[in-house]
């Protein structure tokens, strides 16, 4: 990946049916709706364009995937019109299992689309039950084999840890089964009950592993992944090799991203900007109002925040004048086993990841 | 108007059993408060007194009823606190009044604490007309409560009036109760100025209000009075009676009424509750009996809770001891917590009281040490110490004799408690003095306790081990000889100076346990694992372990919203603003708490 690079995000708040857990912005799909959308967002993007070069371009959500083939495409290309986008680029779209099928995989592909995001969360029936997906694990299977049909090599799939009674054998399940499916990457997120989801009111709180145990499933996890050969590139994140997300590496490493839609947010030429979570206003500007949500971005904190989710870690190098303060430190961290550094980096263990907010708190803030 | 057409009176009543609504309710029905204008429980003014449900400071206000012999008459309503704390403000309140409204619950019948401040009031020769409230309630049973207040306390109560307070039922009885039982004030005009100071507070306009009851003479703008405890001398510029919301300047104050004056007085602690105001020009011969200079019990430091409030502290403290001349502090330095203040307090309730007041009214986060009390320390080389702060113990090399404060504690309760009560004194080193049966069913206990014992949690204590029916009263009795040793906690190898604590060398194991267990409980899980001990000198006699956070991560992706991540951090690391930082430990204030709830 390029420094000077750019990615394109775009976010679709548009879902079929809302997920009890989630929080992201998202309204109920109508084809009249994700017609202005699209439309707004061809004039962003026709705005933004200015010929940089693009590798990466995510469709994230909502469910990106209940739009049309053709109004993907039509993005897609507004994009390569207006930027210049790398023969390379990932094209990535997040897809609901659900909503999918051989020949909209097939035209997908043939629209440019080269990465596939599928929410599954879980092979288990009851897992995702619970969770109010409406996808079954036998869903997911064909699913998957429909899209290597259709031309797809780089498939990753969501996961979801941490959920109430959930169990070392339903994870490793899991696991097992995509890896059978040979997809190439997997993001494995611990579940947080955001406020006002319908989690939040209906007291799912309560029914959550103590954090002693979702620490022990999460160590777990990891180790059943690299078991087959996902390996960990960030907290969340496992890749067969060569299979990284290129986009989300983006944020992550602090690269351009310019985020267009409703909610979506940027990194873009030096600014954190985000645009208000409202379809209406959104569809209704000329083009989307950029809020600056951050003060002092790209900071020196902000960096080492987002270094140390990865298994790169910091270089110690670029501490610069804070060097010293953070170095003295990494004894005790080390001694406990949250930390290894071989004097050129400092990087998180996988109980560090665990640990994250208090070792960067501890490390970076104070 | 004449005397015979006043009354003084106030409200004795147990917590919960109406005795703030009854006061809303006769306000209604003498008038003085439109029912537009009602707040609930008007008397008690400040936020704490309504949430806690009960009456820190005395409050006074005058009321005009006609009865239905067709005469109009003054009410004066004199609210009393109800706290063993402020029990000498109970009785410079009492003493205020001719008679008291005993409420009692229909249902639950006569509490404890209702009866000290009934004996308080027919000691001090009230009339107490007895009144059965929340007859409303499906459960309760006024004959009974009726003959149980004939039985423990004395006095005819068959046809005390049945009221509920809340539903405004029969509340014209009690009010004709006031005109025909209660007496109405003597006491001779023209006699030298002689008036009791029951209640006072700072207004920023007028300096010091005083809250009086004039027992002989008069008092009016004008005249300059004399405060005989301390000889002060003040000009009148008001004096007259309070309305339940303004005070009304009526020019002049005579022997039987209950009002106020302000005087351009600046400092509440030249008005001391108890005192007696007299005229500088014709003085009375002698004050008025049972003035006190109420001294403070317990001592604690005050810290704010972040270091750069300290200015803010200070201010706060100024304020509050403007209108609470029991309060005192001057300030101290702690090695864990920084620059606080030395605080005096009546007891554990004042010290709550004030501690809620800092945070609330003056919005500040403050952290609290272990309350003490004053230990008198007599050294190697004959100096005498009195150390009101575990800090500076001296080394107990240096020590020749120490000693400890004691009371002497009466408590009363229904005899079927008595055993759970010697126990709980027992286990506070208490020595029985003797035992009375009030009547067949309630008892009264005699015991010397050390004063250390009772500032923690006593009372919080003798309530659970009875149902909440003890009462407790306490008066100092003096020093004795004690074998005392100071126990120090420590964080993760440092001693925290703040948590420090004098013990009895007997219960010093008991205590670092359980101190050591209270810790564990309210120190959070943190990035490194905590050892804390408690130990004598160097030696450590307890010790536990707060184990390392495992899970403190941001799993998810959240779309590029990098700022979220970094604003959780932020909002993260304010949270623990609240908590102190001592070493790598954070430590909130709960944990400073804790220390002083042991009993739970």
């Amino acid at each position: 990946m390029n420094e000077s690079s750019l990615g394109i995000y775009f976010h679709v708040p548009f879902c079929a049916k809302k997920c009890p857990y989630c929080d992201f912005y998202s309204v109920p799909f109508s084809k009249s709706l994700s017609s202005d959308y699209v439309d707004a967002v061809l004039r962003n993007v026709n705005h933004y364009g200015d010929n940089s070069f693009v590798d990466t371009i995510y469709f994230g959500g909502g469910t990106p995937s209940l739009l049309t083939v053709q109004q993907i495409e039509e993005i897609i290309n507004a994009v390569r019109e207006s930027f210049n986008v790398d023969k390379q680029a990932e094209i990535t779209i997040e897809a609901n299992p659900a909503a999918l099928n051989y020949e909209k995989l097939t035209a997908l592909y043939e629209a440019g689309i080269n990465r596939l995001s599928l929410g599954v969360q879980s092979m288990m029936e009851n897992e995702l039950k619970f969770l109010g997906r409406i996808h079954s694990p036998e869903k997911v299977r064909n699913i998957i084999h429909e899209a290597k049909m259709a031309g797809f090599s780089n498939i990753s799939c969501d996961l979801m840890i941490g959920l109430p009674n959930q169990t070392t054998k339903n994870i490793a399940h899991s696991i097992k089964c995509l890896s059978e499916m040979q997809v190439n990457h997997i993001s494995s997120y611990i579940l947080k009950i955001e406020n006002n989801t319908p989690f939040f009111f209906n007291g799912v709180s309560e029914m959550l592993p103590s954090d002693d145990d979702v620490s022990d499933i999460y160590l777990f996890m990891c180790d059943e992944l690299e078991k087959y050969g996902f390996m960990q590139y960030e907290i969340s994140n496992f890749a067969h090799e060569g299979f990284k997300s290129r986009h989300n590496s983006r944020y992550w490493k602090c690269l351009d991203y310019i985020g267009i839609g409703p909610a979506a947010h940027s990194g873009y030429k030096g600014r954190r900007f985000a645009v208000a979570g409202d379809v209406m206003k959104f569809i209704g500007e000329p083009f989307q109002t950029e809020v600056d949500t951050d003060t002092n971005p790209f900071s020196f904190e902000e960096k080492c925040m987002l270094s140390l989710r990865l298994t790169d870690g910091i270089d110690v190098n670029k501490l610069g004048i804070h060097k010293d303060k953070i170095m003295s430190k990494l004894p005790k961290l080390i001694e406990n086993g949250l930390i290894i550094s071989d004097g050129k980096k400092i990087v998180l263990t996988k109980k560090g990841f665990l640990m994250s907010n208090s070792i960067i708190e501890y490390l970076i803030f104070e | 108007m004449s005397n015979d057409k006043i009354r003084n009176f106030c409200i004795i009543a147990h917590i919960d059993h109406g005795k703030s609504t009854l006061a809303d309710r006769i306000l209604e029905k003498t008038d003085t408060v439109a029912v537009r204008d009602m707040e609930d429980q008007l008397l008690d003014n400040m936020d704490i007194e309504r949430e806690r449900g009960i009456t820190i400071k005395a409050r006074a206000v005058r009321l005009k009823y006609t009865a239905n012999d067709g005469e109009d008459y003054i009410f004066n309503l004199i609210d009393t606190p109800g706290h063993v704390d402020f029990n000498y403000e109970v009785s410079r309140s009492l003493a205020a009044c001719e008679g008291a409204i005993l409420v009692v619950d229909a249902s639950q019948g006569i509490e404890a604490q209702t009866l000290a401040n009934t004996y308080l009031a027919i000691e001090h020769d009230l009339e107490v007309v007895p009144v059965v409230n929340k007859i409303d309630l499906p459960s309760a049973d006024p004959d009974r409560v009726c003959s149980e207040v004939e039985n423990v306390i004395g006095i005819p109560a068959m046809d005390a009036p049945r009221i509920s307070a809340k539903m405004g039922i029969n509340i014209e009885q009690v009010l004709e109760r006031i005109v025909t039982d209660i007496p109405a004030p003597i006491g001779d005009t023209d006699k030298p100025l002689k008036a009791l100071i029951f209640d006072s507070y700072y207004d920023a306009y007028k300096g010091v209000i005083i809250y009086i009851r004039v027992k002989e003479g008069s008092v009016k703008v004008g005249d300059t009075i004399r405060l005989m405890s301390t000889g002060a001398e003040f000009d009148v510029v008001e004096a007259g009676y309070m309305n339940p919301s303004s005070l009304v300047n009526a020019g002049r104050l005579e022997a039987g009424e209950v009002g106020y004056i302000s005087a351009s007085i600046k400092s509440i602690g030249e008005t001391r509750v108890g005192d007696t105001v007299t005229l500088a020009e014709n003085p009375c011969d002698e004050p008025l009996p049972g003035y006190r200079k109420v001294n403070p019990m317990v001592y604690s430091g005050i810290y704010p809770a972040d270091g750069a409030k300290y200015g803010d502290l200070r201010d706060a403290l100024e304020k509050l001891q403007l209108n609470d001349a029991s309060l005192s502090f001057e300030p101290e330095t702690s090695i864990a917590l920084g620059f606080g203040f030395r605080c005096g307090f009546l007891g554990l309730l004042h010290m709550e009281i004030i501690q809620e007041r800092i945070e609330r009214e003056y919005n500040l986060d403050i952290i609290t040490t272990a309350p003490s009390v004053i230990y008198k320390v007599t050294l190697t080389n004959g100096e005498t110490k009195y150390i009101d702060n575990p800090s500076n113990y001296p080394d107990p090399a240096l020590i020749m004799t120490a000693e400890e404060p004691m009371v002497k504690a009466d408590i009363l309760a229904p005899s079927e408690f008595v055993g759970n009560i010697m126990e709980l004194c027992q286990d506070r080193r208490g020595i029985f003095k003797n035992m009375e049966y009030i009547d067949d069913t309630r008892v009264d206990l005699h015991y010397e306790l050390p004063l250390n014992e009772i500032v923690y949690d006593f009372f919080d204590a003798l309530k659970s081990r009875t149902k909440g029916y003890a009462s407790f009263d306490y008066e100092m009795l003096g020093y004795t000889p004690s074998k005392l040793v100071k126990l120090d906690i420590l964080l993760n190898g440092d001693v925290v100076d703040a948590l420090s604590f004098i013990v009895h060398n007997d219960k010093a194991y008991a205590r670092a346990r359980k101190i050591a267990e209270k810790l564990k409980d309210n120190i959070p899980r943190q990035l490194f694992e905590v050892p804390i001990q408690a130990a004598i000198g160097g030696k450590v006699i307890a010790r536990e372990t707060v184990k390392a956070m495992r899970k403190d991560v941001l799993a998810k992706c959240y779309g590029g919203d990098i700022t979220r991540k970094k604003k959780l951090l932020e909002k993260q690391k304010e949270g623990k603003k609240r908590m102190r930082q001592l070493g790598t430990v954070e430590v909130p204030q709960e944990a400073f708490m804790s220390v002083l709830k042991l009993d739970e």
